[in-house]
């Protein structure tokens, strides 16, 4: 009976968004403050239904409710309580539920913090979003509706989750990724009001740019997340694929990065208007081609849901409206927007400008390589192709490198236009210290490549030229003066650009220095895997709580000395039948030490796959310092705004009592 | 005795090389190479092979038979001294292009290797010519604005009088 | 900018629909094509399983013939064997190649469940089955006169596929050899 409930709750919600949006549109029309205030009290209201919709399925898992077709699917009784939980967005109906929900509760914050803003820009994003969100509720409620029961006959136990998902990243990856996904539809909005009044006056990029950031920030949270899980889960040490699936989630971000530094000149500097109001669009509508590509199974990917053509149609049935509809009311609107473009070739601006256009055609370049397959195989009749990592490494690592000579150079330049100069200024030295550090890093890593020396100088020149600026400001303005001074987009910009950095110095030491390889290894044998010696003790049968496994165990000494005690499993799952590979990873700073079992060789040996990998977790730690940054942005310019809106509107009630009495 | 042992050492080793020989040609994955060389080589071959049946995993990451099957073929004959070439034309003889995670330089491709430096130029060009554009205003600009900031001080001027009131 | 270069990125965008539309015409992005067709049958010498004194190579797959490979591990196999012991009865002849198998199970599978082959050959190792592109099982080839591959089936086959496939091909090849 609650699904039921659920289920007509979030149909409720979906009337009440048709509502808002139709009473947002009246507003409009008639400029009518009462109805204005009607459109944005339906968001929150719409979000709660939608909530409880949500809650009633979750319940539906912890109850082991198995006539509602989609907990049999994807639950079992013996699943773990997490991962009953979290099995609500494992697959394709509850996720999307999921996309709902979020979405709905970006709109409800859109709706009541935006009272500052002009009326009725206000109203023209609540429109967009809420037009948004009544496509997707429809679209959830007819073709994917998770709260579709199987009566009378249902089975007495569920198919149980796949062993992939039963774990700690499944609890957090799609929620964060959602809520980047998602929130790329404020700016979109944002864009989208500007280009509908036709007037592109600086108040929407100054109001996007936190929306935009936190939404940057979730999507990097969520991808780097995804790497990690990836990683540990799949059992053969890579972290990032190339799969269309991640490349589905890597283009809008590629795209967002480009609008975060676009609207900040934007605003600054009132450049790049239709750039940004493209970008916008654009990174919006990557995110709806990620949603098309995950569910509509016309590309094979490991991370793809189930497949269903005609799910597929529907959503790009709804793509090509609203993006089409937009770029094309972008093609009519923007020629006219005036830019006071006034920047020289050496200025911030057209660094900014140099970034932005490669992370753009690292991004088309990306879907390039990803949608090929299928122009191949249209155009060949039949014939089928692979497009993988060797392609999009070869071809994105020169933009990577270019990027960072960019950030790398950037950093010294000022606004409108930098002297020579000023930007040659202490670069020598500094060129000097970071090739010193780059050399003592590959003497670390016994190393002599030289594609991960150029990339590790450039890194460490970024680093060590951005101690050194804030050594300057300190020291001309007193050490404590200066940090205080400093403001908090300065910070997070300066955070964003540390954890970018860490993380491609991560990537350059393991990508070129992991030590890998795939050894026999019987009970008893040891091995020395660079400098560290493993033995295989033992392999053993082990009973775990929906399944069996092959359990090994691996002592790591080093010089003698122990290091660490693995346990690689190799193990099926009751249910499904499933094998899945659970390797032992060895944790550290400066290295992680990965073992898994490959297959059984016979009289008891194992095929086992040892990799040595340095400074592979600086990846990780470099995507959540980014995905910090873009937070604390928020203290910046909201909270400022807050402060003097609060003291302005305390000083206008106490000017209207004094003047009262 | 001198010529029975010449005899007799070049057969013993030939004999070793037979029985080790024989050993590497074992149907179960030994996984011991020669060199580090040919170990890398495997790795990397590996790697760029895709696994037929499997949803996109390269060899090195499937658990799937014909993935174990396949690698044993790698090994067989990196160990065999055959070029990553030759072994690749092995792999798509059989299986296509789809086995190759690396697509093949041939005329169906040619777009999608060479278009993204297309792009690559493309982009350059919009960055030089919004570049000059910009730069080319900018002296100019300068100047006016220095006249126009005179004018808007005196209007600032007036208007905050005019607020005070 | 140039008026007309707002258009790009519409542009753009549909030609991606245009393409991505194209994708659900497209075969199933799972099943491979075989790259062996037109090509003649890869040369081997393998054991019968009946009969394993008997070497047997590529020569004695007299087509037009389905060559079928399967395996006791395999459980659609199970089911495609009733189709074969049918489809045998219209007097097609239909080889086996029996991958990666033990061969006493698929010795009992075939005394148990009946012998629609005219010979199999035990593949124990799997390579016969690379040459061929086999990535799973069960796999049909269709095999004419002079040895060479025309179709790969991949799946079971059942009685759909051999009325609508299979039978027409045997047929047109049995016709061109005849008179």
């Amino acid at each position: 009976m609650w699904i039921e409930i659920g289920h007509f709750s979030v149909l409720i919600a979906l009337l009440l968004t048709l509502l808002g949006g139709a009473t947002a549109l009246y507003a409009l029309q008639r400029r009518d403050v009462h109805w204005a205030a009607l459109a944005l009290a339906v968001a929150p209201l719409a979000f709660l239904l939608i909530l409880l919709g949500f809650l009633t399925l979750m319940a539906a898992f912890i109850a082991d409710d198995f006539s509602v077709t989609y907990v049999a699917q994807h639950s079992n009784r013996a699943l773990p309580i997490q991962y009953k939980m979290s099995a609500v967005w494992g697959a394709h109906e509850g996720s999307f539920l999921l996309w709902c929900l979020v979405m709905g509760g970006w709109m409800m914050l859109v709706a009541r913090l935006s009272e500052s803003l002009a009326l009725v820009m206000r109203l023209q994003v609540m429109t967009v979003l809420y037009g948004l969100q009544a496509c997707f509720l429809l679209f959830l409620l007819l073709a994917s509706s998770p709260f579709d029961r199987s009566l009378p006959f249902y089975p007495g136990e569920g198919a149980d989750l796949n062993p992939l998902l039963q774990d700690f990243g499944l609890i957090v990856h799609p929620p964060l990724l959602y809520m980047g996904y998602v929130g790329l539809s404020v700016p979109f909005a944002f864009a989208i009001a500007s280009l509908w009044s036709g007037s592109v006056d600086l108040s929407w990029a100054k109001w996007s740019r936190p929306w935009t950031n936190v939404a940057w920030a979730f999507l990097t949270a969520g991808i780097t997340l995804g790497s990690w899980w990836a990683y540990y889960e799949l059992g053969w040490g890579g972290w990032w694929f190339w799969d269309a699936v991640e490349n589905a989630s890597f283009m809008p971000w590629l795209l967002a990065t480009a609008l975060v530094h676009s609207l900040a000149a934007t605003e600054k500097r009132g450049v790049f208007k239709s750039w940004t109001l493209l970008l916008a669009i654009s990174g919006f509508a990557f995110s709806l081609l990620g949603a098309f590509l995950v569910r509509s199974g016309v590309l094979t990917s490991v991370h793809s849901f189930a497949v269903d053509p005609q799910r597929g149609l529907a959503i790009l049935a709804f793509l090509v409206p609203v993006v089409g509809g937009s770029l094309a009311l972008y093609a009519i609107r923007a020629k006219s927007i005036k830019t006071s473009a006034v920047f020289a070739a050496t200025s911030r601006e057209s660094f900014i400008l140099g970034n932005n256009v490669l992370l753009s055609v690292a991004a088309l370049m990306i879907l390039l390589g990803t949608i090929y397959p299928l122009i191949y195989e249209a155009a060949t009749g039949g014939l089928k192709i692979s497009v993988g990592p060797p392609y999009f490494n070869a071809l994105f690592l020169p933009l990577a490198g270019l990027l960072l000579l960019i950030l790398m150079v950037g950093h010294e330049t000022r606004w409108r236009k930098t002297e020579l100069a000023h930007l040659l200024k202490g670069q020598r030295w500094q060129w000097l210290v970071s090739f010193a550090l780059m050399g003592a890093l590959l003497s670390w890593l016994e190393s002599s490549s030289i594609p991960q020396a150029l990339f590790a100088w450039l890194s460490l020149n970024v680093l060590v030229g951005l101690a050194r600026q804030w050594g300057t400001r300190a020291h001309l303005r007193g050490r404590w003066r200066a940090l205080m001074e400093q403001s908090t987009s300065y910070y997070s910009m300066l955070l964003g650009h540390v954890g970018l950095v860490i993380a491609v110095i991560g990537i350059a030491a393991t990508s070129i220095s992991s030590i890998e390889q795939d050894l026999r290894m019987a009970p008893g044998d040891e091995v020395q895997v660079g400098d560290y010696a493993m033995r295989l003790t033992r392999v053993g049968e082990v009973d775990g709580p929906n399944y069996i496994a092959e359990r090994g165990e691996v002592v790591v000494t080093q010089g003698g000395q122990f290091v660490a005690r693995l346990f690689p499993e190799k193990r099926r799952y009751h249910v499904s039948q499933m094998v899945m590979t659970e390797a032992a990873i060895d944790a550290g700073l400066s290295r992680d030490l990965y073992v898994a079992l490959g297959e059984p060789l016979g009289d008891g040996a194992w095929s086992v796959r040892i990799q040595v990998k340095p400074l592979v977790r600086w990846i990780w730690l470099g995507g959540v310092l980014i995905a910090f940054s873009g937070l604390l942005s928020l203290l910046d310019l909201r909270y400022r705004k807050r402060t003097t809106q609060r003291a302005q509107m305390a000083n206008e009630s106490l000017a209207t009592l004094s003047q009262g009495h | 005795m001198l010529a029975v042992a010449n005899l007799l050492i070049p057969s013993l080793l030939g004999l070793m090389i037979l029985v080790s020989g024989a050993s590497v040609a074992n149907t179960v994955e030994d996984l011991t190479f020669a060199d580090d060389a040919s170990r890398d080589r495997y790795q990397n071959l590996i790697d760029e092979l895709r696994c037929p049946q499997c949803l996109n995993t390269n060899l090195a990451g499937s658990d799937a038979m014909i993935a174990a099957n396949l690698r044993r073929e790698v090994y067989r004959m990196v160990t065999l001294g055959e070029t990553d070439e030759a072994i690749k034309s092995f792999m798509y003889e059989r299986y296509g292009d789809f086995i190759l995670y690396r697509p093949r330089l041939m005329p169906s491709t040619w777009a999608l290797w060479l278009l993204p430096g297309v792009l690559l130029m493309i982009g350059i060009w919009v960055w030089w010519v919004m570049a000059r554009l910009s730069s080319s205003d900018s002296d100019d600009e300068m100047q006016m604005s220095e006249t126009d900031l005179a004018e808007v001080e005196r209007l600032l001027g007036e208007s905050h009088r005019a607020n005070d009131t | 900018m140039a008026k007309q270069s707002f258009l790009i990125p519409l542009a753009i965008f549909l030609a991606l629909v245009l393409i991505l539309g194209l994708g659900f015409t497209l075969d199933d992005p799972h099943r491979l094509p075989s790259v062996r067709v037109g090509q003649p049958f890869p040369e081997f010498s393998l054991p019968d399983l009946t009969k394993p004194e008997i070497e047997r190579t590529e020569g004695d797959l007299k087509g037009p013939a389905l060559v079928n490979v399967w395996a006791t591990w395999c459980p659609t196999c199970y089911a495609e064997h009733e189709a074969l012991k049918v489809i045998e009865q219209t007097g097609v002849r239909i080889f086996g190649i029996n991958y990666a198998d033990d061969a006493d199970k698929a010795r009992a599978f075939l005394s148990d469940l009946g012998d629609p082959y005219v010979l199999n050959v035990v593949d124990a190792d799997g390579r016969l089955a690379i040459d061929l592109g086999v990535y799973g099982a069960p796999e049909t080839f269709v095999i004419d006169r002079e040895g060479h591959i025309l179709y790969r089936h991949v799946g079971a086959v059942d009685a759909r596929v051999w009325q609508e496939t299979l039978s027409p091909m045997i047929q047109s090849l049995a016709g061109a050899g005849s008179g």
